[in-house]
């Protein structure tokens, strides 16, 4: 029923009303004390009149003024049993939220319409009572608007401006209308939901996330970088290009090698210009002929900027998504929340439905067994077996990280001393084939490890599962970079060694991408044949969430790391991200089903955002930053040549800047006292520190005025039913002391003589 | 930008994205959804508010209702007369409110409405049995039904008087960060 419940209310036209504003929430207290003063006064005159009684007739004691001496008030246990009357007198209270239509109507004439509209959105009323409502506030210059529609864009000059406005509006409505119909996967995500639920949906969600993310990384970078760059080429090296051959695709190298695709292609002084630097100087001194764009600087800028807007994007929508997710106090009342929110209203399909029935089902039975399980004795040596099962499980998954991390670093080391050919180069894919090889296998492993442990609650399973996954794949990551930084630089003394690691960068992401091509083959395919024609069972195999999740993280790990040395991989990873989305879709809809454990699905979204910017967008942002600060670039190629770090360039350009004169000797001010001198990083810390402690203290303060305000609750409800019942006695016996009076009067008219 | 239509008269359409989460090209083509559910019923012309309610029946068989336990409640509590039977003004509110764009309020007055199944302004165990029922379609045998709803009443009773208020329904919706993401119809 679209009734708007509480918000008319037919105030009686009472005297005492009459002068007094209109009723307000603090009204109850009002309320509260009328009825104390109700009870009082009946209780004062019942006891009169039960005196009276006691009085008439001595001997009667009996039931019917037995009320008045025993004030027996029921306990707490009879709290629930309520009779109608005191049911309905507990419906008919004022509730909190007593409000009048012509206040209402006040306040939204207050507002812009902006705020206006937002209010009218979120009421609780049926959609022609917003509308009667929305006429009667608008003013009637915005009526005017109204009605001259979008036709009435020409009238005369005095009402141009509004004209113009409106027609701004309507250009803002139509863009606005556009961008959402170029909503993209729209109809493809619904199906998905429709079959899969919400849990399965946050996967493609993230992946569109991803999509955004590189996107946001790959236009500064074309723009300013590779776009520039493009248009005035360098001079060519010396030597012949060698011939595409397909090879090039997975190992990145060969043809691939001297095109904008990777670092060593661009130049290091102002473009257009053939320039030979000086030695000891990083830019050519011939500025007035070319255009003023100095590669070096806007490599460096443009790749920090591109970074600074990712990580101010992946912290907003990181805060976003705790913000909607987490609640203080959010962790109880698991049956009421099974009960009420687990039912996911996008599913339509037949099948899925069915499924979701069964999954609650289930859930509430396990909810069920698990309460009465607790609820049983929980031996000490239950508790010990399972600690001990738990730690072993770590250990050994521990273990297999380890395992994994040295197998890769004596891999590499052995890369390192058996140089490959330039004929050779396939061999180059060992190494990204053991680590692709590694990432894939381990997590079986630790899938077969984790069903000896047993979790009270599957979500803590996935977490775990997560987490150890994570770790696995950090430490390889982590590894390799010191492989490449740490190792191939001092190897790689005379050569391009920032081409390399964007080479095997590529290759990783390449290879990564054939191997999650061939996981689903395998993992969701053949599976799903073996089973329903080996082992003759109906059941799909579950869509794993988590690993998915984590192979797209580890994807876009790998592009945040080579961003500085190969400035096309985001668009590289924007085509796999496209391809995953494809095959992904394609294998769900065909080999699995939905995961039968019942997954917080807002909870993992922000859980993945936060996996997005911790460990990896960290990662790689401390992985540049080294790069950048402490590695000497080679002295072949790449815009940094003739420097002693990457961050030089800045450096120098500040000294120009301060011979240059007074006009801008703010920047290499601020450059030296804010930049450079380490006090403005203390305070900043100290000051995020305090806002950090600041709001801890907050929610502790939150979490405790919750809990004093819910013992309020609790206590006002008994108050409430103390009060009602107390009331309903006097008025029992008010009643059972008017029938005997009546009763006596009787008595008196029969027998006038009794007396 | 969508101004070729003769269905609703301008200041009409423009009430409807006022106060709903719709844009005008969202709210024609759920104009057209519903006026594909009965052709004969519903005019192509609402330019004078024709006073048409497609019946019970045919919402209830729209895809994206068709397998939901609580698509009855959830027509009825939207509809003119509780019983049901929608006008565009409801079914236009119906997909708003359950759209992703509703704030978390408001879809918890209305999951409190829909849950309410006696309509008396609280959940009691009445209503918490058939809600549990219709979710396990009747599976879960009497007395593990009414432990469920005793447990329920636990956890959400808060001034202890054996039924869920308005305000016990929204404090603990309101901690479960899943609301959002479950009670949203794609359309």
């Amino acid at each position: 029923m679209a009734q708007p419940l509480n918000f008319v209310l037919n105030v009686p036209e009472t005297p005492e009303e009459h002068s007094s504003q209109e009723p307000s929430p603090y009204d109850e207290n009002e309320v509260h004390d009328s009825f104390h003063q109700l009870i009082q006064e009946q209780s004062q005159w019942v006891a009169e009149e039960g005196l009276e009684l006691q009085q008439r007739e001595p001997g009667a004691g009996g039931p019917k003024t037995s009320g008045c001496g025993q004030h027996a008030l029921p306990g707490p246990e009879d709290a629930l049993a309520h009779s109608a009357a005191t049911l309905r007198v507990l419906a008919s209270m004022p509730s909190r939220t007593i409000e009048k239509r012509f206040l209402l109507v006040k306040e939204l004439e207050g507002l812009p319409v902006a705020q206006r509209n937002h209010m009218l959105r979120g009421m609780p009323l049926g959609l022609a009572e917003k509308r009667c409502l929305r006429e009667e506030t608008q003013t009637p210059k915005e009526k005017q608007r109204g009605r001259q529609g979008p036709h009435g864009l020409f009238p005369c000059c005095g009402r141009l401006r509004d004209a113009c406005v409106l027609a701004l509006h309507n250009l803002g409505l139509g863009l606005l209308g556009g961008l959402h119909a170029l909503r993209p996967w729209h109809y493809a995500l619904k199906q998905i939901g429709g079959q899969f639920g919400s849990s399965v949906l946050s996967y493609f969600l993230f992946l569109k996330t991803l999509l955004a993310f590189n996107a946001l990384l790959l236009l500064p970078l074309l723009a300013f970088i590779v776009g520039v760059q493009a248009a005035f080429p360098p001079p060519a090296p010396p030597g012949s290009v060698p011939s595409f051959t397909g090879l090039e695709l997975l190992t990145g190298g060969g043809r691939f090698t001297h095109t904008v695709l990777y670092y060593g292609y661009y130049s290091n002084s102002t473009v257009s210009q053939p320039c030979v630097p000086p030695s000891g100087g990083g830019q050519c001194s011939r500025e007035a002929d070319s255009l003023p764009y100095s590669m070096p600087l806007a490599y460096l800028f443009t790749v920090g900027l591109a970074f600074f807007i990712t990580c101010i994007t992946l912290v907003y929508s990181m805060s976003h998504s705790f913000g909607e997710s987490y609640r203080v106090g959010s962790t109880s009342g698991v049956h009421a929340v099974t009960v009420f929110c687990s039912w996911d209203h996008k599913v339509t399909q037949r099948r899925a439905s069915r499924l979701q029935h069964d999954n609650i089902r289930t859930h509430l039975k396990e909810l069920l067994a698990e309460w009465q399980r607790r609820r049983g004795s929980q031996s000490a040596c239950g508790r010990l077996r399972r600690v001990a099962v738990r730690g072993l499980v770590w250990l050994l998954s521990l273990g297999t990280t380890l395992g994994c991390t040295v197998a890769v670093y004596a891999f590499s080391e052995l890369m390192i001393k058996s140089p490959v050919s330039v004929e050779q180069e396939g061999a180059l894919l060992a190494l990204p084939v053991v680590v692709c090889l590694l990432n894939l296998g381990a997590p079986y492993l630790f899938r077969c490890l984790a069903a000896l442990e047993r979790h009270d609650s599957p979500v803590l399973e996935v977490y775990v599962a997560v987490c150890r996954n994570l770790i696995l794949k950090m430490v390889i990551l982590g590894i390799l970079c010191y492989h490449w930084l740490g190792r191939r630089v001092g190897t790689l003394k005379d050569q391009c060694w920032e081409n390399f690691v964007g080479q095997e960068l590529y290759r990783l992401m390449v290879l990564d991408f054939i191997f999650v091509l061939l996981d689903t083959l395998f993992g969701e395919l053949v599976w799903r044949l073996i089973s329903e024609k080996q082992l003759k069972r109906r059941e799909k195999p579950e869509f794993d969430i988590a690993g998915n999740v984590l192979e797209l993280i580890y994807g876009q790990t790998l592009t945040w790391l080579g961003v500085l040395f190969s400035p096309l991989l985001p668009a590289i990873q924007i085509v796999k991200l496209l391809l995953i989305f494809y095959v992904k879709k394609t294998s769900l809809r065909a080999n699995c089903q939905a995961p039968r454990r019942p997954w917080l699905a807002s909870h993992m979204s922000t859980v993945f955002i936060s996996l997005l910017c911790f460990p990896s967008f960290l990662g790689a942002a401390v992985f540049l930053c080294f790069a950048v600060w402490r590695v000497k670039p080679s002295s072949t190629c790449g815009p940094f040549r003739s420097l002693n770090s990457m961050y030089e360039a800045g450096k120098v350009w500040v000294r120009h800047l301060e011979e240059a004169g007074p006009r801008v000797s703010w920047l290499p001010w601020v450059h030296r006292y804010l930049v450079e001198n380490t006090f403005p990083v203390y305070l900043v810390s100290a000051l995020l520190l305090a806002v950090i402690y600041l709001h801890i203290q907050v929610v502790k303060g939150q979490r405790r005025v919750i809990c004093l305000l819910k013992e309020q609750i609790s206590n006002e409800g008994e108050d409430k039913v103390f009060l009602i019942n107390k009331l309903h006695s006097v008025y029992e016996r008010k009643e059972r002391s008017r029938a005997g009076r009546t009763q006596e009067a009787e008595r008196l008219t029969d027998d006038p003589d009794a007396w | 930008m969508g101004n070729k239509q003769t269905v609703f008269a301008h200041e009409q359409l423009e009430a409807y994205q006022d106060c709903t989460f719709f844009t005008r090209k969202e709210i024609m083509r759920l104009f057209y959804r519903y006026q594909d559910l009965a052709p004969q019923l519903v005019p192509l012309d609402y330019t004078s508010c024709p006073d048409v309610k497609v019946p019970y029946e045919l919402i209830g068989s729209m895809p994206e209702l068709k397998d939901n336990p609580f698509r009855q409640r959830i027509a009825q509590v939207f509809s003119e007369d509780g019983d049901g039977h929608m006008t565009l003004d409801n079914f236009l509110d119906m997909f708003s409110v359950m759209s992703e764009m509703a704030p978390r309020d408001l879809k918890a007055y209305y999951a409190f409405k829909i849950y309410d199944f006696n309509n008396d302004g609280y959940i009691c165990a009445w209503d918490l049995e058939q809600t549990v029922t219709k979710l396990t379609r009747g599976e879960l045998s009497t007395e593990e039904v009414s432990l469920v709803c005793e447990k329920v009443l636990d956890e959400a009773d808060g001034d202890h008087d054996g039924r869920l208020s308005l305000e016990d329904f929204q404090n603990m919706i309101l901690r479960a960060p899943d609301f959002l993401s479950t009670f949203h119809i794609r359309i």
